[in-house]
């Protein structure tokens, strides 16, 4: 499937690129083919090629003489791309501890959806959530597929510091704090996972087209993994899927 | 090696950045203003990216522990080796234990001090530029040790200054092509962006400049898409933020102008009730 694009200038060395107003699963889809069909092609006039939900930006490394000749340049290469490209993608699972200790407005949150703690819990783990995106900081995953019951608007006074690995939701989104940091979503628990670890040679291990499963461990567990995340030998269960 | 005595208000060693991490949600970071960081290097015959000292309007005051050649660049903030004054823009030879000290703020907002060299510190991620959850430390603190090479038989024309146009340290007009949304503001906002004098407020920070007045804004926010340094964001209470080199890599807000990458430069030598006007540049290319 191909989407009508649009191509804006955006500074003097970045071209923007919008799919339609939509987060959809075939839109990510699209814009990763396309992304990894620039980079193919395109690398060494490119500093960076970076997406979000609907929108993907190629920033060159020199100033672009010609804004109309890149763009029928990049829109060929779009038009050109096999659709057969099939990722394989991988299924991280994400320890987390729902436990009061963690989940700061676990409480607050059941009670204003009229549901008992362990059906937010539930709900919250046994959805499949996909990676559209890194972004907001470094390792912070935008995740899609949240349950619409548990759509919670972010908190009308952001806390200055929500901790590393706190899972929380905002609006429509779930994710996970890679490092403590302000901020306005509802926290309902913790991962003890690094989901941005500079020892590493990709400092995340998940990306774009990934899912994440959480799943819930008790207090024991969430610090005997610690233990493991912290001396860098715990293993994340992950599965590999076949796209 | 340097030992810092005295670290100033904001302090810290940046290069160009870390350009090819966005994907990981890792900012890119850097000198704020390029010009006057490259200046300082390429009058030492530096590569113009290679990482020098960013001081902010307080200067830090250093000791060096070996010989080498300096430049500063940028703000002048009155500076001295030992009791005597020097000159910005010009190679400056430090001999071993002098101390390199700063005084009143002159101009502008960023000094730069440039080593024969570039500073060494901890490199992540390709870069040597200080940021918080990326490097170790993202300020200087009193007693940090900065490691430099020793100085090499490498020639310096002691007389090679350079004149410079110092006028961007004071310009009052910040170049800006049109954002991604400024064709959903309605003209007579389009006309207030263009015509109006806009005020540096006291949230000026390496990541973001918030601006004293606000923008009537009717536009609803975007679904989170990427953002660069010099992007012009429009909140729903019609606030106008510049994000500069330590923003965020992707954003929800409508991106109504974007700098030119040398008004960035300009915005970086701005601070607290600054003003200036925004000179909409006709599209790129």
């Amino acid at each position: 499937m191909s989407y009508n694009l649009t191509y804006k200038p955006f500074g003097e060395r970045a071209i923007l690129i919008e799919w339609p107003n939509k987060i959809e699963d075939d839109i990510l889809h699209d814009i990763l083919g396309f992304k990894e069909k620039l980079f193919k092609l395109l690398i060494k006039e490119l500093l960076y090629v970076n997406h979000a939900y609907n929108s993907l930006i190629v920033f060159y490394k020199n100033k672009i003489p010609d804004f109309e000749a890149k763009k029928s340049t990049i829109n060929k290469i779009y038009i050109d791309k096999n659709d057969d490209v099939s990722l394989s993608v991988i299924k991280w699972v994400i320890p987390v501890c729902y436990d009061d200790i963690f989940g700061l407005d676990l409480t607050e949150l059941s009670i204003e959806k009229d549901l008992s703690k362990a059906e937010v819990i539930q709900l919250h783990s046994e959805a499949v959530y996909k990676i559209y995106f890194i972004g907001f900081l470094p390792g912070f995953l935008y995740l899609g597929g949240l349950n619409e019951k548990l759509f919670t608007p972010r908190k009308a006074t952001p806390r200055l510091r929500v901790e590393k690995g706190a899972v929380a939701i905002g609006g429509n989104q779930t994710g996970v704090y890679p490092v403590a940091s302000p901020g306005g979503w509802n926290v309902i628990g913790n991962s003890p996972v690094s989901f941005f670890n500079l020892n590493n040679d990709k400092p995340c291990f998940a990306q774009p087209g990934d899912f994440i499963k959480f799943k819930p461990v008790s207090l024991k567990e969430y610090n005997d993994i610690k233990i493991l995340c912290e001396a860098g030998v715990y293993e994340l269960e992950s599965e590999v899927i076949h796209g | 090696m340097v030992r810092v005595l005295k670290p100033g208000f904001y302090s810290s060693i940046q290069d160009f950045g870390r350009v090819s991490f966005q994907h990981y949600g890792v900012p890119c970071a850097g000198v704020m203003d390029r010009y006057s960081a490259g200046m300082a290097n390429v009058i030492l015959g530096n590569p113009p990216d290679l990482a020098v000292l960013e001081m902010t309007i307080t200067g830090a005051s250093l000791q060096f522990e070996c010989e080498t050649i300096i430049c500063l660049s940028g703000a002048n903030l009155s500076p001295k080796i030992n009791d005597d004054e020097i000159s910005l823009n010009k190679p400056i030879e430090v001999k071993v234990n002098d101390v390199l000290s700063f005084g009143k703020l002159l101009s502008g907002v960023r000094c730069y001090v440039a080593v024969l060299n570039g500073f060494q510190t901890e490199k992540v991620l390709g870069s040597f530029s200080m940021y918080k959850g990326v490097t170790n430390n993202h300020l200087l603190s009193k007693n940090d040790v900065l490691n430099i090479t020793l100085k090499n038989s490498f020639i310096v024309n002691k007389y090679a200054s350079v004149k410079l146009n110092n006028q961007y340290l004071e310009s009052e007009v910040v170049e800006v092509f049109k954002g991604p949304e400024f064709d959903l503001l309605m003209p007579s906002q389009q006309d207030d962006l263009r015509s109006n004098q806009f005020t540096v407020s006291k949230n000026n920070s390496r990541m973001a400049y918030q601006l004293e007045e606000r923008l009537e804004n009717n536009l609803s926010p975007i679904i989170t898409s990427p953002v660069l340094p010099g992007t012009v964001q429009l909140t729903p209470s019609g606030q106008l933020i510049v994000l500069m080199r330590d923003c965020q890599t992707t954003g929800g807000y409508p991106r109504v102008l974007q700098l030119t990458e040398s008004s960035i430069d300009v915005m970086a030598q701005k601070f607290t009730g600054d003003l200036f006007t925004f000179e909409l540049l006709d599209e790129v290319g």
